[in-house]
């Protein structure tokens, strides 16, 4: 039954033992390893709300990116259609200026060319007018040779004019 | 300085103490290698032999050539101290100044001397430098080495992640503290406990494995011997009486919500309570004991069956070899799991009833 004896000389070797191991494993062992534990916990806690944080700010900095990449393009959106719409009226203007251009010197054209016709119908009527003078002085001074036919004729033309 | 000479003799003299030829037909042969050759081979008295405390380190025996690490005797009796090397036993066959090694009953294996009317008894005091005294150092000092340079590497890379030993023994360290000590006294008080719940934890799970390696210097039976968990139980009984608040005492002497004849005139329950407060540890002390001794028994059972069977006939004892050694392979890996829960079995309820002594009333 030696088993259940413990020795004297061992519990009081055990007891020296321990209380001097755990002595020195609390000192240099034992508090710089659960202080650096600690430390160590610390600092990951803190490297992950960072973590969060920055995650967060990045979320942001993403919506506000998005929003304003929404932004400039509906601004472009809203550039272009004005563009296009400006590009629309001055083809329109133009057009209309054109139009209003061509029928103006269409109409002065053909005012000029009403012009030059009458001018010229003018012009031929008194040609045709000298011509039929020239013809008629002629004729007149062929028929009108003596100095009878002269004075008939004068006589008739007097009779006329003073008839009327 | 005991330490540091039993390094010398394990470095520097094995030669001239350790070895030792002698005739084997004179002596009654106690080394159990002997014990089959000569006579009946006692199984019994082998495996206790193996699992309690001895003056000498057995290593190994070739032949008739027994290695042993002798180690030193430390006496006081009759007023005066007695220093000598146990190699003057011869392995326990002869007496020494009239000392002697004990073969019967409560004193089996241990130094005694005849007083005049011829019993039996122990001497004063016997502070011998025994087996388990050696491994005990020898294991203190693993621990000191591996956790104090452990601490280094964390001093040394501070704010890394772990390397090395170190990552081998933080998750360890970690579950002490996260699911022992924090689990069991409370995040306000668990810090006060760490160290000492560490100690014995890490103590107790290496003696526990270094107690099932069967060669030198694993083999001795530290935390399987009472009086180590004996004296661990005592730390833990005096941390948590020292730390017994008002509360804890108020529980024990006068328990809230047990009815009043339980207390007066007969005070039942507070001799109950206070019996608790002194078998908690000693259970403490039982278990570790048992457990671990258990299981050395039994392994060193299946191998005696060899022995026992070859004594009858060489070819039975090969057959029952095989089944032997593979029962004991199959208890070396139980008692593995065995050194972890003992280890966290001492150290879990170390830790309650340092979490009972300082909880607070609510």
């Amino acid at each position: 039954m030696s088993l259940i004896n413990p020795g004297f000389g061992l519990v009081i070797w055990m007891t020296i033992a321990f209380g001097i191991v755990l002595f020195v494993l609390a000192k240099y062992a034992w508090k710089p390893i659960m202080s650096a534990l600690k430390e160590r916990e610390a600092s990951i806690e803190e490297s992950l709300q960072a973590a969060e944080k920055a995650r967060e700010a990045m979320q942001d900095l993403k919506l506000d990116n998005e929003k304003l990449l929404r932004e400039a393009k509906d601004e472009r959106d809203a550039l272009l259609k004005e563009a296009r719409n400006i590009k629309e009226s001055i083809i329109e203007e133009a057009k209309e200026k054109a139009n209003t251009e061509a029928s103006n010197i269409i109409d002065s054209a053909k005012e000029r060319i009403e012009h030059e016709k009458n001018a010229a119908v003018v012009e031929i009527k008194n040609l045709i007018a000298q011509n039929a003078i020239a013809i008629a002085e002629k004729v007149l001074r062929d028929e009108l040779k003596d100095k009878k036919d002269q004075m008939d004729y004068i006589n008739k033309l007097l009779k006329e004019t003073s008839l009327n | 300085m005991i330490w540091i000479l039993s390094i010398m003799m394990v470095l520097g003299m094995p030669s001239v103490f350790a070895q030792h030829h002698h005739d084997d037909t004179q002596q009654k042969g106690e080394d159990w290698e002997e014990v089959i050759m000569e006579e009946e081979f006692k199984a019994g008295e082998m495996i206790i032999e193996h699992i309690v405390d001895a003056y000498e380190w057995h290593i190994i025996s070739i032949g008739e050539t027994h290695v042993t690490l002798p180690l030193p005797v430390i006496l006081y009796d009759k007023g005066e101290w007695m220093v000598f090397s146990s190699s003057h036993f011869h392995h326990g066959h002869d007496s020494y100044k009239g000392y002697f090694i004990s073969h019967h009953e409560m004193n089996s294996g241990k130094i005694v001397r005849l007083d005049e009317s011829g019993a039996e008894i122990r001497p004063t005091l016997d502070m011998s430098f025994t087996k388990n005294v050696l491994a005990i150092f020898f294991s203190m000092t693993i621990l000191v080495l591996v956790f104090v340079s452990v601490a280094n590497t964390y001093k040394k890379r501070k704010g890394q992640a772990p390397k090395g030993l170190q990552s081998f023994l933080e998750p360890i360290i970690l579950f002490v503290r996260d699911d022992i000590a924090k689990a069991s006294i409370g995040e306000k008080n668990y810090e006060k406990y760490l160290p000492f719940l560490l100690t014995i934890f890490f103590f107790i799970l290496l003696n526990n494995i270094l107690g099932i390696i069967p060669f030198f210097p694993g083999g001795a039976n530290v935390t399987g011997n009472i009086g180590v968990t004996g004296v661990l139980a005592a730390f833990t009984f005096i941390i948590t009486t020292f730390s017994g608040n008002k509360n804890y005492w108020t529980h024990i002497f006068n328990a809230p919500g047990v009815p009043w004849w339980l207390k007066i005139p007969v005070p039942l329950m507070p001799v109950v309570e206070l019996m608790g407060v002194f078998t908690k540890p000693f259970v403490l002390m039982v278990r570790l004991f048992a457990n671990i001794s258990a299981g050395h028994i039994i392994i060193l059972g299946f191998i005696s069956l060899i022995f026992i069977f070859g004594k009858m006939s060489a070819g039975l004892g090969y057959g029952v070899s095989v089944v032997s050694v593979g029962f004991s392979i199959f208890m070396d890996f139980l008692e593995l799991l065995v050194a972890f829960i003992q280890a966290y079995v001492f150290t879990l309820l170390s830790a309650l009833y340092f979490g009972m002594a300082t909880e607070e009333h609510h």
